[in-house]
């Protein structure tokens, strides 16, 4: 067994409208940053795991964000995933 | 009939609707504890509203998971009645039993208010008791009410009648300003394709009892005594 660490992004589909983002938008405009053109605002989850090797890993993180981490419906996710040296 | 209302941790429509199913209209009811998972002597199964699990993660994500939901899709399965009301609705698009998702309130707010809505034109287990068409007004309480489903979902719920409420004016004008929450098609309620599930954002049981001098939402638990 190994260990690892994720860094899941989970993000709304381009589709899904996100009225928070638009907002922070607007608030960045009234602090003067006139160049911010758009905003979206996903989630950062990060997950500690152990796994038989990188692929093991990989598979079981697909399966957690595509059954509970993300809705597909609404929302896309990618991760990156690092091997901790183990203690 | 026999009616069984789900508890969640953080449900907190459970007793309203156990008065309307028990004390309103008569009819034997029990609660479920989201652990429990044999709900054979239920012919309806009410997955009420709140916020179950804190709504981490997004709303109904985790409640997904519990053991009662699996005996929930099964008691679904056997053609059983089974209604969602608001984080009920969110739980039943999060565990798939109907189609879409339930998001952020376009204007943000959570919504806390009493809205019109249109009946569907066709005839439903869920509605008989209404006219076709019919404006009737419930009570909505939610920030993630906004319904979301791909074009092609869109079209395959109008095209199977599986629209049964939608957000109009008190006349029954359906359009962008009659909309509290930025839903798609003004959706407010819908059924799986062969009727036996529903999913809505507004509270029928918090509209039941002329004490609360609001009664529209009796006609549909009246419309299932009668399915």
């Amino acid at each position: 067994m190994a260990h690892f660490q994720a860094r899941i992004y989970v993000t709304l589909r381009p589709s899904v409208l996100d009225p928070a983002g638009v907002a922070v938008c607007s608030g960045l405009h009234q602090l003067g940053y006139e160049a911010v053109e758009s905003v979206r605002i996903g989630k950062y989850i990060e997950v500690a795991l152990d796994a038989a090797d990188q692929g093991d890993a990989e598979t079981q993180l697909d399966q957690m964000c595509d059954r509970l981490l993300a809705n597909p419906v609404i929302e896309n996710y990618r991760f990156e995933l690092n091997e901790l040296a183990s203690t | 009939m026999k009616f069984g209302i789900v508890v969640f941790p953080g449900s907190n429509c459970d007793r309203d609707v156990a008065y309307v199913t028990r004390d309103v209209i008569g009819q034997p009811t029990r609660m479920i504890w989201h652990q429990d998972t044999d709900l054979s002597d239920l012919d309806v199964v009410i997955v009420p509203g709140g916020f179950s699990y804190g709504d981490y993660l997004r709303c109904g994500a985790i409640a997904r998971f519990s053991p009662v939901m699996n005996s929930v899709i099964n008691h679904a399965q056997q053609g059983k009645w089974v209604l969602g009301i608001c984080n009920g609705f969110q739980i039943l698009t999060e565990v798939g039993l109907l189609p879409g998702a339930l998001t952020r309130n376009r204007d943000l707010h959570f919504i806390c208010d009493r809205v019109p809505l249109k009946i569907t034109p066709h005839r439903t287990p869920w509605t008989s008791q209404y006219d076709p068409d019919q404006v009737i007004t419930l009570p909505i309480a939610h920030g993630e009410g906004r319904y979301h489903a791909d074009a092609d979902t869109l079209k395959a719920l109008a095209d199977h009648d599986q629209i049964l409420f939608r957000y109009c004016d008190h006349e029954g004008a359906i359009d962008d300003t009659t909309n509290p929450n930025g839903s798609a098609s003004n959706i407010a309620g819908i059924t799986n394709p062969q009727g036996n599930i529903l999913g809505m954002m507004p509270h029928p049981e918090r509209a039941a009892d002329p004490v609360l001098n609001a009664t529209d939402g009796l006609g549909l638990f009246k419309s299932l005594l009668a399915a």
